[in-house]
């Protein structure tokens, strides 16, 4: 009767292997015996696909490369420009040549010395077809940059060059006024060139990647979490305050929520939208909203009946939807309302408004009205047409809002379509079946051109499919001008012809939204929405977040 | 036994091949691929990324080239960890997920049986019917209802246990993810158990013993127990399938860093290689986990092992 202990036997079993995996469970995990040194929680609401600086793309992984890479130039707590590996720089005349003095007490995280050649080294990357980099055309100013990128010429021919180790001299095709701001990107971080050598694809990994920022990655658990420690080799490593930081990956806004209410999280990446009212009330002090440089919006598919050659549709579509209604009752986190294409707050640029943005909506739905009737459209022949949005809460209540507004004021009968995003970016790309869509736009870095150069007949992120050549040209003559303030009018009428032509509905600016602890010093909201780790520490209220 | 077990091993592949390739044609059928953005790409640098991703392949060859990659062991590059490989992200990800499966059936199986073997006994009672009610609501409630409600008690409330995975770095940490997974699991094995043993108690062969003079507890212990088990036992090879399968949820909210979670970011990132991946890897695992049920299965009835 021996199988009377088979049942017994399976669960001891079950329970032997659970012993043993427990033990294996912790394998090379540096978050261990940590002891007392204070840690730096923060959140991050999709894990970073790649911490190689060159082939990483979301916004993300570039959170945690500004910890622990750093470029030529950098920002500050509150967003300003500041020097960074180079000390200084001199802009030529012509705006054509930029040529940067690198800090000779820079170094890697191994100890050594970060010279101009491993800058040359990281943008040679870059724009080569063979690292597949996503942001390959952040340097498409660079002399020979478009060319390497279409397999034209080597990567070595990159205007890039380094004269001598403390010298790093770019030259451009045209003025490229934002240049810097580029430089901030992590995909321009220098790359340390002995560890590509010796590990390949792998050196960008817990262990293998030797860094020059504030922080090292000191492990990566994929799906969980990626832990930095101090790197004691940085130039400034004196303002460094937080030994540890630990990026938590988090992928539902509730549960970050919750881990921030446990004590787990020092700071949020977001907040849930449905508790909002409530975390205002309760958190007023730990909530931060602030303007960022995203733009939510409706586009036209600009190829097709019935919106192509209608821009009086277009327009009355436009002026029939009540933005203060959306900011403030459905969507209800701080956001702008958004009567202009580029977002309030852009340096060197006063973004330019819709014509009507001056009426009240009254007056402007009596307008709607009339042009919707001039386009042909009445009670008894209303416009039929599909709405498309990605299924999510948020995007279906602003839907179902506008749905309704088109309806009241109009008669227009608009079908709500939700698709998975992914299924939506393909309609949107092949413009077949899509008529009005919802999209956003978020800016790569401070400056009018990233909204702008986007509807270009030739950009590929110009989802209306959008194509004037006076607009073409307005952007073309702008990026001529060295002149920041003739570039200025350029790009700004540019932005005139743009919502003139009603290519899209913008509707609302985005805000970054974050719970800091009170604990937690050194944080300063800003538009771009970058918090660097090592402007950061933990004050007095000593952290609780449990080890 | 060794020859069947063989047999059922060698019948596996043409079963597994089949999963191959309806899920390499499903991912690539699903719109959108793994690099699609709201920043779409200039086209020159999405046919760099589709080069080295052999992407811009026909997809026969696609095919083969992944279907020798997977001969030789290797699930190729994941689009969506372009550090990792695919191999390797399983690799991490599913002893996590064992053991978090692992623990909760456990868990699920001694609550379950001796809950069901109370309620059995004491058949029809209020507590009976109190047990076999809070079964019901058991499997009833799912679980992203269940583990929210207990993290915020236990981790925000009363602070006692942590949040999340990566809160804590002990023991404790599994506690609420476990209890989470095995709740619904505690209630049906319950339900099987209980039902099972009251059939089997009113057998004539119980009888039999009864009129004997064996009492409850040793007819219970030797004789009604074992075969009231086998139903029990036949479930536990689908319900740790499912355990393993159906952890994402769990996996999700607690922030674990499983095959379930490997699965879902996969799947909404178009990431063709790991959605590959996991499903060959977990089908492959339900027919073993099968076998494994069926060879228990004879170990246990005699009757099945002589056919």
């Amino acid at each position: 009767m021996k199988t009377t202990r088979l049942l017994p036997a399976i669960l001891a079993t079950l329970a032997g292997v659970a012993v043993m995996l427990a033990g294996c469970g912790k394998r090379d995990t540096g978050i261990d015996a940590l002891g007392d040194t204070p840690v730096l929680n923060r959140a991050l609401s999709t894990e970073p696909e790649s911490l190689d600086p060159q082939k990483s793309r979301s916004v993300q992984a570039a959170d945690v490369l500004r910890d622990i890479g750093e470029g030529l130039v950098s920002y500050d707590a509150g967003g300003a420009m500041v020097p960074a590996t180079a000390e200084s720089w001199e802009i030529s005349a012509d705006g054509l040549t930029y040529t940067f003095r690198i800090r000779a007490d820079a170094r890697w995280s191994n100890g050594d010395p970060v010279t101009a050649a491993d800058f040359v080294f990281g943008m040679q990357r870059l724009v080569d077809p063979a690292t597949a980099a996503f942001y390959a055309a952040e340097l498409g100013n660079v002399v020979n940059a478009a060319d390497i990128v279409a397999g034209k010429r080597e990567p070595a021919e990159l205007g890039v060059t380094a004269p001598d180790d403390g010298t790093l001299v770019i030259s451009l095709v045209r003025p490229t006024p934002y240049l810097l701001s580029l430089l901030t990107h992590p995909s321009t971080f220098p790359v340390h060139r002995g560890s590509v050598a010796q590990h390949g694809d792998a050196f960008a990994r817990a262990g293998n990647l030797v860094s020059n920022g504030a922080y090292v990655l000191a492990d990566w658990e994929p799906g969980a979490i990626i832990e930095l420690r101090r790197n004691e080799n940085y130039w400034n490593d004196a303002e460094t305050s937080m030994d540890v930081v630990r990026h938590h990956v988090v992928t539902q806004e509730m549960a970050e929520f919750n881990r921030y209410r446990a004590g787990e999280l020092h700071v949020t990446s977001t907040v849930p939208p449905e508790n909002f009212d409530q975390i205002r009330a309760e958190y007023p002090d730990e909530l931060h909203v602030a303007p960022t440089l995203g733009v939510y919006y409706y586009g036209f598919n600009m190829t097709r009946a019935p919106f192509a050659d209608n821009p009086e549709l277009r327009q009355a579509l436009s002026m029939a939807i009540d933005r203060e209604v959306l900011v403030e009752a459905i969507t209800g986190r701080g956001e702008a309302p958004a009567y202009s294409w580029v977002p309030p707050g852009v340096d060197n640029y006063d973004p330019v408004q819709l014509p009507y943005a001056e009426l009240s909506q009254q007056e402007r739905n009596a307008i709607a009205q009339s042009l919707y009737r001039k386009a042909g459209y009445s009670k008894d022949n209303p416009l039929r047409f599909e709405l498309r949005y990605n299924t999510s809460d948020t995007q279906q209540r602003i839907a179902l809002a506008v749905q309704a507004m088109w309806r009241n004021v109009l008669g227009a009968q608009a079908q709500t379509v939700n698709v998975e995003f992914q299924v939506l970016l393909d309609q949107m790309r092949e413009r077949e079946i899509t008529q009005v869509f919802r999209s956003s736009w978020f800016g790569d870095y401070n400056d009018a051109n990233t909204f702008l150069a986007i509807m270009q007949g030739d950009s590929a992120a110009n989802m209306p499919g959008y194509s004037n050549p006076e607009y073409d040209e307005l952007m073309r003559s702008a990026g001529e001008q060295l002149d920041l303030d003739r570039r200025r009018l350029y790009l700004e009428e540019a932005e005139r012809v743009l919502l003139a032509d009603h290519v899209v509905i913008p509707l609302y600016f985005y805000v970054s939204k974050h719970l800091v602890k009170p604990e937690v010093e050194g944080w300063q909201d800003n538009i771009l929405n970058y918090h660097y780790s090592q402007h950061l520490s933990l004050g007095a209220a000593e952290e609780d977040a449990r080890p | 036994m060794l020859r069947y077990t063989l047999r059922r091993l060698l019948g596996a592949i043409p079963t597994l091949f089949l999963v191959i390739v309806l899920a390499f044609l499903l991912v690539h059928a699903a719109p959108g691929g793994p690099f699609d953005d709201e920043r779409a790409l200039p086209p020159e640098i999405e046919a760099n990324i589709a080069a080295a991703y052999h992407l811009d392949e026909p997809l026969p060859a696609q095919f083969l080239r992944y279907l020798g990659g997977v001969l030789k062991g290797d699930f190729g590059p994941s689009y969506s960890y372009r550090d990792y490989s695919v191999s390797e992200l399983i690799g991490r990800s599913f002893p996590v997920s064992v053991q978090l499966g692992v623990l909760a059936m456990l868990l699920a199986t001694v609550v379950g049986v001796s809950v069901g073997i109370i309620a059995a006994l004491r058949k029809n009672s209020a507590l009976d019917k109190i047990v076999m009610g809070l079964a019901m609501t058991g499997i009833s409630i799912p679980v992203f209802v269940i583990a929210p409600v207990l993290v915020l008690l236990f981790a925000v409330k009363l602070q006692w246990l942590p949040a999340s995975w990566t809160g804590s770095e002990g023991a404790t940490r599994f506690l609420l993810p476990v209890i989470s997974l095995a709740l619904p699991q505690i209630a049906y094995v319950a339900r099987l158990a209980r039902a099972s043993l009251i059939e089997v108690l009113s057998s004539d062969f119980i009888r039999t013993a009864r009129a004997q003079g064996l009492g409850t507890a040793a007819i219970v212990r030797y004789h009604a127990l074992k075969p009231a088990m086998l139903p029990v036992l036949s479930y536990m090879g689908p319900a740790v399938a499912a355990v393993l399968t159906g952890s994402v949820v769990v996996e999700e909210i607690f922030g674990i860093p499983g095959l379930g979670q490997l699965f879902v970011r996969g799947s909404l990132n178009r990431d063709y290689t790991l959605v590959l991946g996991v499903v060959i890897f977990y089908a492959a695992l339900i027919v073993l986990l099968n076998l494994v049920v069926d060879l228990l299965y004879g170990a246990i009835d005699p009757r099945i092992r002589r056919r």
